[in-house]
């Protein structure tokens, strides 16, 4: 088996398995239109527009794309939700990735932007949808640049805008790109970021973006990955992408690894079938760990999602059963922590980014998140208390109340709380600051118990002082 | 003179239209000012208030919520630090310290002489390639200490003024929309008919 | 909000169809019948259990910020936490308000709010009747572990001339600033800054100059918004309160009065479905404060030698009884006059009313000549609730933001909330401009045809055809004929012929006045023009300020030098009462009770709450007192006697028995001059109760001229010169104040607008110039197409 990392797609590790997504990855000029069309470039556009836009919708459906963002839901089906008869619809394109450990979609708009042109357009032909909004992450300057060019070359080339290749469809893409708040990436965000508004996301239910989106119409918001495999799915038929990967998780994923491993990158893998072991020792994939130490634990799927032990190595990547094993997918972002590794300061990295990100809607999220980082950061400091330990736990209570998912471990005799969890905010943020610390502190308490002194007495304070008269 | 340029203004313009509703380009016209400048200052949000309709108040509202807008004159390069899981776990607080040695100021501070801003920053989607950091969202992948104070150097002697534009650019590339190409923005209040390749079914009819 | 009673009655009937909207759920064991759209919140709060809430307000949308509403709710999934201010009611939906999970979570939220607040509850004006005070006590978790610095800003900073606001404080419910942007239109005052460092603010040098500020104050859960004139007078525990109405103008909003030994501290806001929904205007809300104000009469005056002299009741009232016994006699009873009543009650205008039939004086108007036509009063009247379920506004009327203040807010959300369709026939401009479906722009003097080419439209026809119709009718432009308006009111009536009419009256109780009998087959301006002419011996004015309110002031000055004795009743010595001959000092509002009639002809209780300034009386009072003293009998002995009248046909609405036939005007149009005048008013002027309240004095911005800066160019004036306007009644020249206004920017404004809403227009009501009287203006340049509405 061959691995090989090319340099001008850093990041991004090739292998001998199949590849949806990253096909042209090792192309230099795999951005180009020229290498484009010269590579199957459009070719699932024209198979598209050549069949009703139903019928398309039934493809996508038939694939079981699911939606590589977070959530995992499946596209076809989203596309579906939209209310009868309801226009304008919109497309709006995710692509904000900020959740930490996640490395896909940048890549994928640096290397491959026609590709997700043609996904957008696709999507739009299948559900109707009249305007594409392609929301790219403020940081990305390249991948700004990368698809302004694609898009200029492809409204150029006809294959965008008025009358596409004479078929009578026409859309808009039209580019616009963020300035830096992670929590945009949360769809109802995204839309009121792109309505000029403070990011904050909007309660759903009762309206999910699909109902009542981007200026209260029907919205479908899809990541650029989902988006990225449409050309392949339309050009190839639903069969030959389900296929690949199992029932439930049919196609590949993009999955970053990164942290304490021999060989951390980018790898485009089998869905479902492929392990977490594969994947961290694997020799076509990381190598193992770095410099010939143990593994200490691992998060499995993004910053938010709980972490897991080398006891839930043996998991494959799929969705299901690492929900059942305590934790989740999400982004497909897999950070990795060897044995010398500082259990509450990384936990505090991540409860730090959460607390920092949180848009301020949410009182458990605005207030809670802060004051976890501040116990925490005072427990890395090593001037904490046991009670602060409690108090961590507590406080947390206040975001996620009742049982929080967590790995089962054999060591510390513990079985498996499966995931979600219950909140009290309207998005993930909250939660997420609070779940690295449940994880390290359920799993590496005595970690903690190492850093702080026994308790004192705690300072509790009257909540309310009452002015005189009553 | 902080109001757009003329070329700007006529951008700024275009921008505007290509949304249905104009407030949706506040924030792009928050980067043109800030590509204008290298900041966005009080003047520069009334204009954008003015150009899409709304007060200037909820131009500020919007634009203070995001991390890359700054509302005061900054160092003609940024240089963000990624401390996030990935970069931490790889060593993003030695690349800090040497950064704050080699600067002499403090994550948050500008240099005397303007040149440069240091802070940190949260996750770059670049986790596979820590630690890394941006330079005016330009990025520099598994550095180390040595490599952070080559790239001060390079900076501050001018070696990179041609790689990387001031603060404030960030694509050197814009989309243009043709006109004879463009299908339009449409007010969404107004236009609600489906689109022209989905055939309707209303009330059993069918066109 | 109101479906528990339509519910209710169900049960009592017999066989009902079953409400198709009724929806059953449960809360907390008990069945409990809500309708479809209601949120859990209110529906749980109508079946006795009280969700605690924070961001939750029934008259604005939800957010979901606060998180202290969530409940557990079950839809057949089990019971998850929700916030019960976002979720509607479903069939069969499972509410718990009590479960553990739910007192764990309100618990833990309390906690988490109270983290950062300063605990400064002593020194809160809040302290006493805050919602996050009261609730820690019932909800919350009795103590806090939180030992982190708190967050500190500024302590109270001005965001306007009257508001106050303490960061510290803040929860961040977004009450303040979706009450600026959604109901108000103002979104001056916004979030700012992200996450844990968000905090409200203004844009720097941009106060939130809102006409509703005051709202904020009321609506902020905790102390976070102080009013200016009301900061540390009292605590809650002190106040004493009653329910009254506001008479700053004819919308009639329900307030309640507070106060503290025997001083009037604020008005707040009731929500009266019908009427203010909880809003005031901040002229309403704070206008009280002229009440104790230093120009308040405290003893009747006569004149004497050396000018008005402090007299007693006895001898000014003999005096008085004098004054109209020697008239009547001598000129007969056409020789007396009385002007106004509109700021009064409906018993003071009663018995006035009474006393001058008992006299047979028949020359009185409770209107100043800028009012309405009394064949407008005459139409079908609608009410504010038809107004916002109307499917067709139309709109002939001044701006209501500035007029009827809170009655542009019904409006407003009419339009933009209930898809109300607004048709404005405007000369220049209103707040509502933006969101009407049709603004149709009309040179001053040309209404007819604009209404009748609008008429003519297929589009405006199948609107007006498509539903309810309201018409709101008021004079936009003082410099045009009240017929003028009834021309334009009865052809849009004539296209549809159903339409309700909605009276614009600036002055509170013009309407109440008028159906008290004070309007005689003489106006105001015949009248003055018989005084003018030396034909009357006696006017009394009934707090009404011809010198300043008239319309054509020249007359009004002749008028006043040339009648015979003035007798004037009024709670502030004014520009007409320094003429008079006696003055007699009445009670205001706030110190005296009775009932006032709103422009619907809504007939509600106004309320004494702190006593009489000095020895002053309510007007009926003296009227009761002069017809003993005359001999004549008013058939009423006291208050309750007046009020049985107002009230004795039990309809609760007063309408105004007229029988005038409308009247028909031919405009005529100068053609002498290059621009048309649009004469108008500001909330803020020189009235009174705006000039004598501390805090509202200096928002008046006084006279001034509004100009295109085109027209500015063209004629050569630099934008900081004085003006002077020549009409055919005179010339006046104005400050350039006003006209600095830029180049209208926002995409509805057509090159005609007035300047945008945030540059200051100033005016004013009143004018000491020899000329007509000038407010703001726009320009308009003759037969310029361009600004002809497209
Ligand atoms: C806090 C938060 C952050 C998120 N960030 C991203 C993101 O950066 N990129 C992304 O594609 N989806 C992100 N999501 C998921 C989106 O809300 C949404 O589910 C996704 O874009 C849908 O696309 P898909 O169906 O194609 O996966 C985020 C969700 C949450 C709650
Ligand atoms: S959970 Fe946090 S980030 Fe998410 S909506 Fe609430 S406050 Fe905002
Ligand atoms: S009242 Fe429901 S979240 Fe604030």
């Amino acid at each position: 088996m061959t691995v090989e990392t090319y340099p001008w797609a850093p990041g991004f590790v090739a292998g001998d398995r199949p590849r949806i997504v990253t096909s042209r990855f090792e192309h230099e000029d795999s951005h180009t239109l020229e290498r484009y069309m010269a590579t199957g470039g459009y070719e699932g556009l024209r198979a598209a527009l050549a069949k009703p836009a139903a019928e398309v919708h039934e493809q996508v459906r038939g694939s079981t794309l699911l939606g590589r963002g977070g959530a995992g839901f499946p596209a076809g089906v989203k596309w579906g939700l939209t209310p009868e008869g309801v226009y304008p619809r919109y497309l709006v394109v995710n692509g904000d990735e900020s959740e930490p450990g996640t490395y896909k979609d940048r890549l994928l708009m640096e290397r491959d932007p026609h590709q997700l042109i043609e996904g957008c357009l696709i999507a739009c032909y299948a559900a109707g949808l009249s305007r594409c909004f392609l929301y790219i992450r403020g940081e990305m300057a390249l991948a700004q640049e990368r698809v302004a060019t694609a898009l200029n070359e492809a409204y150029a080339a006809g294959l965008v805008g008025r009358d596409i290749l004479g078929s009578g469809f026409g859309v808009d893409i039209v580019l616009h790109w963020g300035a830096g708040a992670y929590v945009v990436g949360e769809e109802t965000a995204l839309i009121e970021s792109l309505e000029g508004n403070r990011g904050m996301p909007r309660l759903k239910p009762p309206f999910f973006p699909a109902a009542i989106g981007l200026y209260g119409k029907p919205t479908i918001v899809n990541n650029v990955e989902t988006l990225s495999n449409l050309p392949f799915i339309a050009a190839n038929g639903a069969e030959a992408y389900t296929a690949i990967g199992t029932e439930t998780s049919p196609g590949t994923r993009m999955v970053a690894v990164s942290g304490h491993v021999r060989r951390p990158g980018v790898y485009e893998i089998v869905n479902g079938t492929t392990t977490f072991r594969d994947l961290l020792y694997g020799e076509e994939f990381c190598g193992g760990i770095r410099d010939g130490n143990e593994l200490k634990a691992f998060v499995p799927g993004g910053g938010s999602a709980p972490w897991f032990l080398p006891d839930q190595l043996d998991l494959p990547f799929e969705g299901r059963q690492v929900g059942a094993a305590g934790s989740m997918l999400g982004s497909g972002a897999i950070m990795v922590m060897d044995s010398t590794t500082d259990i509450p300061a990384a936990a505090l990295t991540l409860t730090r980014f959460y607390a920092h990100e949180s848009c301020g809607k949410c009182v458990p999220c605005r207030e809670g998140g802060t004051w976890l980082m501040r116990v925490l950061e005072r427990v890395v400091a090593g001037e904490g208390t046991t009670d602060d330990l409690d108090l961590l736990l507590e406080v947390g209570q206040s975001i996620c109340p009742g049982d929080m998912p967590h790995a089962s471990s054999e060591a510390l005799g513990l079985e498996a709380t499966p995931f979600p969890y219950k909140m009290t905010t309207i998005c993930f943020v909250g939660p997420s600051a609070y779940v690295p610390v449940h994880s390290a502190l359920t799993l590496f308490r005595s970690e903690f118990e190492e850093r702080v002194a026994p308790s004192r007495s705690r300072t509790r304070i009257p909540v309310v002082a009452v002015g005189g008269g009553q | 003179m902080s109001r757009f340029s003329a070329e700007n203004l006529t951008l700024a313009r275009e921008i505007v239209s290509r949304y249905p509703r104009p407030k949706s380009a506040v924030i792009p016209l928050l980067h043109l000012a800030q590509e204008q400048e290298g900041w966005i200052s009080e003047e520069a949000m009334r204009e954008i208030a003015e150009l899409v309709g709304v007060t200037p108040a909820e131009v500020r509202g919007t634009g203070t919520f995001y991390e890359m807008f700054h509302f005061e004159p900054i160092g003609r390069y940024l240089l963000n630090i990624c401390g996030t899981m990935s970069c931490a776990l790889m060593g993003a607080g030695e690349l800090m310290h040497a950064a704050e040695e080699e600067l002499g100021v403090r994550a948050g501070g500008t240099t005397d002489d303007g040149l440069i801003t240091l802070h940190g920053a949260e996750c770059q989607a670049a986790c596979t390639e820590a630690p890394c950091l941006q330079v005016n969202y330009r990025y520099r992948f598994r550095v180390t200490p040595d490599g952070v104070r080559q790239l001060i150097a390079d900076l501050r002697s001018g070696a990179l003024s041609d790689e990387i534009p001031p603060h404030g650019t960030l694509a050197t590339v814009r989309q243009h929309i043709p006109s004879d190409r463009a299908v339009g923005a449409v007010d969404p209040d107004v236009d609600t008919a489906p689109p022209a390749w989905i055939p309707v079914t209303v009330e059993g009819a069918s066109s | 909000m109101s479906t528990t009673e339509d519910t209710g009655a169900e049960v009592d009937d017999e066989v009902v169809e079953p409400d198709p909207d009724a929806v059953s759920i449960t809360v907390n064991g008990r069945s409990v019948t809500a309708r479809r759209g209601d949120l859990v919140i209110a529906a749980a709060e109508r079946a006795g259990d009280y969700i605690p809430r924070f961001c939750y307000h029934p008259r604005m949308s939800s957010v979901g910020m606060c998180r202290q509403c969530l409940v557990e709710i079950d839809t057949g999934r089990g019971p998850m936490l929700q916030p019960s201010c976002m979720v509607t009611v479903s069939e069969g939906m499972v509410v718990d308000t009590e479960s553990e999970t739910t007192k764990r979570a309100q618990e833990g939220i309390l906690e988490l709010l109270l983290a950062n607040h300063p605990l400064d509850c002593p020194v809160c004006d809040k302290g006493g009747e805050c919602p996050l005070q009261d609730q820690a006590f019932s909800h919350g978790p009795g103590e806090s572990r939180y030992v982190e610095e708190k967050r500190h800003y500024e302590k109270p900073i001005p965001i306007s001339d009257l508001v106050y606001l303490d960061r510290e404080r803040c929860i961040l419910c977004d009450r303040c600033t979706r009450f600026a942007d959604e109901v108000a239109g103002d979104a001056l005052i916004h979030f700012i800054d992200r996450g844990n460092a968000t905090q409200v603010n203004t844009f720097p040098d941009e106060p939130f100059s809102s006409y509703f500020s005051g709202n904020t104050v009321q609506i902020c859960p905790v102390g976070a918004l102080t009013a200016k004139p009301y900061r540390f007078k009292a605590r809650p525990w002190d106040l004493e309160q009653v329910e009254s109405t506001c008479t700053s103008c004819s919308v009639g909003c329900r307030i309640s009065v507070h106060s503290s030994r025997d001083r009037l501290l604020r008005f707040q806001g009731v929500d009266d479905e019908a009427v203010n929904w909880g809003w005031l205007c901040d002229r309403g809300r704070f206008n009280f404060e002229s009440v104790h104000a230093d120009r308040r009469l405290a003893e009747p005056l006569i004149r004497s030698a050396e000018g008005l002299v402090p007299t007693d009741w006895s001898s000014a009232l003999s005096i008085t009884a004098d004054l109209i016994r020697s008239a009547v006699d001598g000129g007969g009873p056409g020789s007396v006059a009385v002007l106004g009543g509109a700021r009064g009650t409906n018993e003071d205008a009663l018995a006035w009313s009474a006393l001058a039939d008992a006299l047979g004086v028949e020359s009185r108007d409770a209107r100043l000549g800028d009012g309405l036509g009394l064949d407008l009063l005459d139409l079908p009247r609608a009410t504010i609730a038809d107004l916002a379920s109307a499917s067709t506004v139309v709109l002939m009327a001044p701006d209501l933001k500035e007029e009827l203040p809170v009655l542009h807010l019904r409006l407003r959300d009419a339009a933009l909330r209930s898809g109300t369709r607004v048709i404005e026939f405007t000369q220049s401009g209103s707040g509502l401009t933006r969101h009407a479906w049709r603004s149709i722009r009309h040179l001053p003097g040309t209404g007819a045809s604009a209404v009748a080419e609008a008429l003519a439209d297929a589009e405006v026809a199948a609107q007006l055809a498509s539903g309810p119709v309201v018409v709101v009718a008021g004079r936009q432009n003082l410099a045009e004929s009240a017929e003028a308006l009834s021309d334009r009111v009865g052809a849009v009536l004539a296209a549809a012929p159903e339409a309700g009419v909605l009276p614009v009256l600036r002055r509170g109780n013009t309407m109440g006045a008028l159906a008290a009998g004070l309007h005689g087959p003489r106006d105001a301006a015949d009248i003055l023009r018989e005084a003018a002419e030396g034909r009357i011996d006696l006017l009394i004015l009934l707090g009404s300020d011809p010198l300043a309110d008239f319309p054509d002031s020249r007359l009004a000055r002749t008028a006043l030098a040339r009648v015979g004795r003035i007798v004037s009743l009024d709670g502030h010595l004014c520009a007409s009462s320094e003429q008079a001959d006696v003055v007699l000092p009445v009670a205001v509002m706030g110190e005296k009770s009775g009932t006032t009639t709103n422009l619907e002809g809504r007939v509600t209780p106004v309320s004494q709450k702190v006593t009489v300034h000095g020895t002053a009386r309510p007007d009926w009072m003296i009227a009761l007192d002069l017809a003993s003293r005359l001999g004549v009998d008013l058939g009423v002995a006291d208050l309750g006697d007046l009020t049985a009248r107002v009230t004795a046909d039990d309809r609760g609405v007063w309408s105004v028995p007229t029988g005038v036939e409308p009247a028909h005007f031919e405009s005529v149009v100068g053609t002498n001059y290059d621009f048309r005048l649009v004469l108008s008013r500001r909330l803020y002027d020189a009235a009174v109760s705006t000039q004598c309240s501390p805090s509202l004095e200096g928002l008046a911005g006084g006279r001034g001229l509004s100009v295109h800066p085109s027209d500015l160019e063209r004629i050569g004036v630099a934008s900081g010169d004085d003006v002077k306007v020549i009409g055919p009644r005179g010339s006046v020249v104005l400050p350039p104040g006003c006209r600095t206004a830029s180049a209208p920017t926002r995409p509805v404004r057509s090159d005609c607008s007035r300047p945008s809403p945030t540059a200051s227009n100033s005016s004013s009501k009143r004018t000491s110039s020899p000329s007509a009287p000038i407010g703001w203006s726009s320009s308009w340049r003759r037969s310029s197409p361009s600004c002809r509405p497209s």
